[in-house]
């Protein structure tokens, strides 16, 4: 591959994240390897992978559109609108099931006024059911960004909830 | 490869070892039924239907993806298998709708087939099938999402065999969908494939969806009518008011020289034979200018006298013919053949799009050295120069690809365009606008440099290096351009040639000798050879070529010109004025700009409404079969008879029909000798029945198997079909060298086709979607 191809001239993204991904698609034997590493970056950064960085994306490897949104569609980690500042993942797989999963997602929506997948109108938080997220011993777990709580119960929930609303507040 | 030897139900079956499975069986004459695996195409893996038991395997194998091994005992249908491909049509049909009775592929369904050979007239499911509407993708492609199986066949089609990857699937497990590459709509090529690819009705055309059921249809494969390809298209016709009518084309028997692959045109365009401004009554000029209807006998005594007036009182050079494009080699032969003996003129010319003469004359005495469309797609290397075979030549672009998918051929391309088969080629040798000649020179030469062009002598080094290079070339290559690269090849081994023209009988048109310097079988007018003792009062002076008869018409002094089937009045921008004292008559199936000034027009039928024979590019000849019918039209051969029969000729002698000529075998020595019918004396040595009928397209082949050096091919396996090779054999270089450059590209691309394709809808309609696009994505 001429190294050309690699950069895109009016990147969307960070310079950082556009020099990321320059070198990312050199490393694997195909180029094509580099798709889901570069869409999990692009959406941290961009908040969801929208269709510039769907473009942008398939430029950079050298794939159609189609092929990037074949894969987009595939995993349910990558979304394609932007959620909430906070994502609220609810757990209701076997384990947190059993240990009131499903209670604790009716809970979150009354709480947050929301349905699944969709976002409190102030942005803040947003609201998926999933399934399992490795968390079975401490169940029923959720998931919110990055951050885990675990043995949750609908109190802890809120003063989960609050937390966040007060960072929210903050930032 | 070394031979691997299996045992299948019970049968020893022998295949070269990396055969796969299922190719194994059925080679071996055992159908192992799959809706995912096609040949060609990429393993998947997916339907589950194609499971068999293989002795010392733990669970039952998809022949689809197991290579064959040696000592494997395969057992092909037993309680079990049938049990196993139950389940999986019952899971199959879980979603499926069970509209079968208003299905486009209802009849000729394998889902059905598979749902009657396997499934359970019960199921297990008692939840509810999740609908979704139809969807309009394109103006050729409709997806009906809850018939779609998840084969993927569609999917690697467009992908791998079109190049073109504009479908896709999303999502995931039973909610996977197949996806158009424009979120709600294609982008692509339009050529159907994934439509005739799809084994269930999940993907329908526009043109075909809800019309009929397809038992309601004849079926008849003939030859597509619109590029120089030759590919064979089968047409769906049913009972009509006023004929038959194709309601379809497709590519279903699969046995033409285009295998897989058929394109838009030779698929959808056939409706202009349906479209509403067909002429199917003759026309005469009236005294005030207009058109009125005519009866036939009114017609064609008209132009019938008209011609034999000017040939008695201004003389034969006063009446110039025009041949076509996209007639049948019989027209066209019966054509001059009327010209030079009836009218006594050798003004004849036709629509040039290829330098057939010079390549003709090029490769004179090396008739194996040219190639056949089939060679495409075996020959380990080619080199392309000029052209587009992506929009020009689809049939030729499909098998290039898939020579270097599936046989990792070597395609080399000189263009002076980026053309979307670089995606294809080993390497690729960009020159600039108008340097063909100076490339071909580059490519004989031991020059270093070409202007400047990076890897250049690498290239030329490269092809060098090929022992059996096919070496293809469009209609940029005319002349001593020919020459000059048809030495290029010969002085390696083994090359082999094609020319690229047109239309889908330019080269028969060439080969008829619709020129007029030249007979059939490029045999120079001067130098008649047999056609002397064959062609009664054959004139011996070169006639006029198509624009020095329009230079006649201005002066005055061409009496009458009769076209057939050609358009040159748009083509080559005459002025209507200078034919006015000219006596028009035209055979066409529209009214075009030429018919427009026309004092007689006759209504004929088109390539698909008769039978006949056609040659394409590369001199693969086939037959064309009589499909749709149209009231009131004739067709070209017909006609042709019926004007010379009203001159007073004798169709006996313009078409060897009954029992010969002369009803004398002859006799070899003696007063009589030389009198022999040499035609009954062509058929009887060749078992070949006299023809019976004047109007009998066969009898004309006759005589041009006899007569045109190289059409004497094989008449069975014609018959039968195929496509059989003409050889390309030129008597004698031709002694005029300084020939005028005629040729003319039509300059047609996917979705043109010449003054047909302005008559078929369909085509218009998806010229005007694409042209639409691309302003769309310029605005934002």
């Amino acid at each position: 591959m001429s190294p050309e191809m690699n950069s895109v001239p009016n990147t969307i993204f960070s310079p950082e994240l556009a020099a990321r991904f320059d070198k990312l698609v050199t490393l694997y034997p195909a180029r094509r390897s580099a798709l889901i590493p570069m869409l999990l970056y692009a959406q941290d950064e961009v908040g969801a992978v929208n269709d510039a960085v769907i473009a942008e994306i398939a430029q950079r490897i050298g794939i159609t559109e189609l092929d990037v949104r074949n894969v987009i569609s595939y995993y349910s980690l990558l979304h394609t609108k932007p959620h909430g500042k906070f994502h609220v993942q609810v757990c209701t797989n076997i384990s947190c099931m059993l240990r009131g999963g499903n209670e604790m997602l009716a809970h979150c929506k009354e709480k947050l006024g929301i349905g699944n997948k969709e976002t409190t109108p102030d942005g803040i938080f947003s609201l998926e059911e999933v399934e399992c997220i490795g968390a079975c011993c401490w169940a029923p777990a959720v998931q919110v960004n990055y951050d885990f709580h675990d043995n949750l119960t609908t109190e802890k929930m809120d003063a989960v909830f609050e937390n966040y609303r007060q960072k929210a507040g903050k930032s | 490869m070394a031979d691997v030897n299996l045992t299948v139900d019970g049968k020893k079956v022998t295949v070269p070892a990396g055969t796969l499975l299922i190719e194994a069986c059925r080679a071996a004459g055992i159908e192992v039924p799959a809706f995912c695996y096609y040949p060609g195409l990429s393993l998947c893996g997916a339907c589950r239907m194609c499971m068999v038991r293989i002795e010392k395997m733990p669970k039952l194998q998809t022949a689809c993806t197991t290579p064959v091994a040696e000592g494997m005992t395969v057992h092909t249908e037993t309680p079990e298998i049938a049990q196993a491909r139950k389940a999986t049509v019952e899971l199959l049909l879980g979603n499926h709708p069970l509209d079968c009775p208003v299905c486009d592929a209802g009849g000729e369904c394998e889902l059905q087939d598979m749902t009657f050979k396997y499934g359970a007239p019960t199921s297990q499911y008692v939840e509810i099938k999740q609908h979704r509407e139809e969807q309009q993708w394109s103006p050729v492609v409709y997806f009906d999402r809850p018939r779609c199986i998840m084969c993927y066949r569609c999917v690697r089609v467009c992908g791998e065999g079109m190049d073109v990857w504009a479908l896709g699937v999303q999502n995931r497990g039973a909610g996977s969908v197949i996806a158009p590459n424009r979120q709600d709509h294609l982008d692509c090529e339009e050529c159907g494939m994934c439509i005739d690819i799809c084994p269930v009705g999940a993907l329908t055309s526009d043109t075909y969806r809800y019309k009929t059921r397809p038992w309601e249809m004849n079926h008849v494969a003939t030859v597509c009518t619109h590029c120089g390809d030759g590919c064979k298209t089968t047409l769906g016709v049913r009972r009509a008011d006023d004929g038959m009518e194709i309601v379809r084309g497709d590519n279903r028997d699969k046995s033409g020289i285009n295998e897989d692959f058929l394109c838009i045109k030779g698929r959808y365009a056939f409706d202009f034979a349906n479209h509403p401004d067909r002429l199917t009554k003759p026309l005469i000029r009236q005294a005030d200018r207009s058109f009125a209807t005519a009866t036939w006998e009114q017609a064609l005594e008209l132009a019938a006298k008209k011609l034999k007036e000017v040939r008695d009182t201004k003389g034969p050079d006063a009446i110039g013919v025009i041949g076509s494009n996209r007639t049948t080699n019989e027209e066209n032969y019966l054509l001059q053949k009327f010209a030079r003996t009836v009218l006594g003129t050798n003004n004849i010319d036709h629509h040039r799009t290829a330098d057939y003469v010079s390549f003709v004359r090029a490769l004179a005495g090396k008739a194996d050295r040219a190639a056949s469309l089939r060679d495409a797609g075996t020959a380990p290397a080619i080199l392309l120069l000029g052209n587009d075979p992506t929009e020009q030549h689809p049939a030729l672009a499909w098998a290039l690809r898939t020579n270097v998918r599936l046989n990792k051929a070597k395609l080399f391309l000189v263009n002076t365009s980026d053309i979307k088969l670089r995606r294809q080629a080993k390497a690729f040798l960009h020159i600039p606008e108008g340097g063909y000649a100076d490339a071909v020179r580059f490519l004989g030469s031991n020059d270093a440099d070409f202007h400047g062009i990076e890897g250049a002598a690498d290239f030329r080094d490269a092809l060098r290096a090929e022992p059996k290079l096919l070496i293809l070339f469009g209609s940029e290559f005319r002349g001593h351009d020919i020459d000059a690269l048809v030495s290029f090849g010969l002085s390696l081994p083994d090359a082999r040639f094609a020319c690229l023209a047109d239309y889908a009988n330019s080269r028969g048109a060439a080969d008829m000798g619709l020129l007029p310097d030249l007979l059939p079988g490029y045999r120079p007018v001067a130098a008649p050879g047999p056609f002397a003792e064959e062609y009664p009062n054959l004139p011996q002076k070169p006639g006029k070529d198509l624009i020095e008869m329009f230079d006649a018409a201005e002066r005055g002094e061409l009496g009458a010109l009769y076209v057939v089937g050609a358009n040159p009045v748009e083509r080559y921008n005459v002025d209507p004025a200078s034919l006015k004292n000219t006596f028009v008559i035209v055979q066409e199936m529209f009214l075009t700009e030429t018919a427009q000034i026309a004092d007689v027009v006759l209504p004929a039928a088109n390539l698909y409404e008769k039978g006949g024979s056609v040659t394409n590019s590369y001199g693969d000849l086939q037959l064309v079969k009589k499909a749709g019918d149209r009231a009131g039209v004739r067709s070209d051969l017909e006609l042709i008879v019926r004007i010379a029969d009203r001159m007073g000729a004798k169709p006996q002698q313009l078409v060897p029909f009954g029992r010969g000529l002369r009803a004398d075998t002859g006799q070899s020595r003696g007063a009589q000798s030389g009198e022999a019918d040499r035609h009954s004396i062509w058929l009887a040595s060749r078992q070949i029945e006299p023809k019976v009928s004047p109007f009998d397209p066969y009898a004309v082949l006759d005589e041009i198997a006899r007569l045109v050096p190289g059409y004497d091919v094989e008449r069975m396996n014609l018959l039968a079909g195929n496509d059989v090779r003409t050889k390309l054999v030129s008597i004698e270089p031709a002694a005029s060298t300084t020939r005028r450059d005629l040729v003319l590209p039509a300059q047609d691309a996917l979705f043109t086709s010449g003054t047909l394709g302005r008559y078929s809808a369909k085509l218009a309609e998806v010229h005007e979607s694409h042209r639409k696009s691309p302003a769309e994505t310029a605005a934002d």
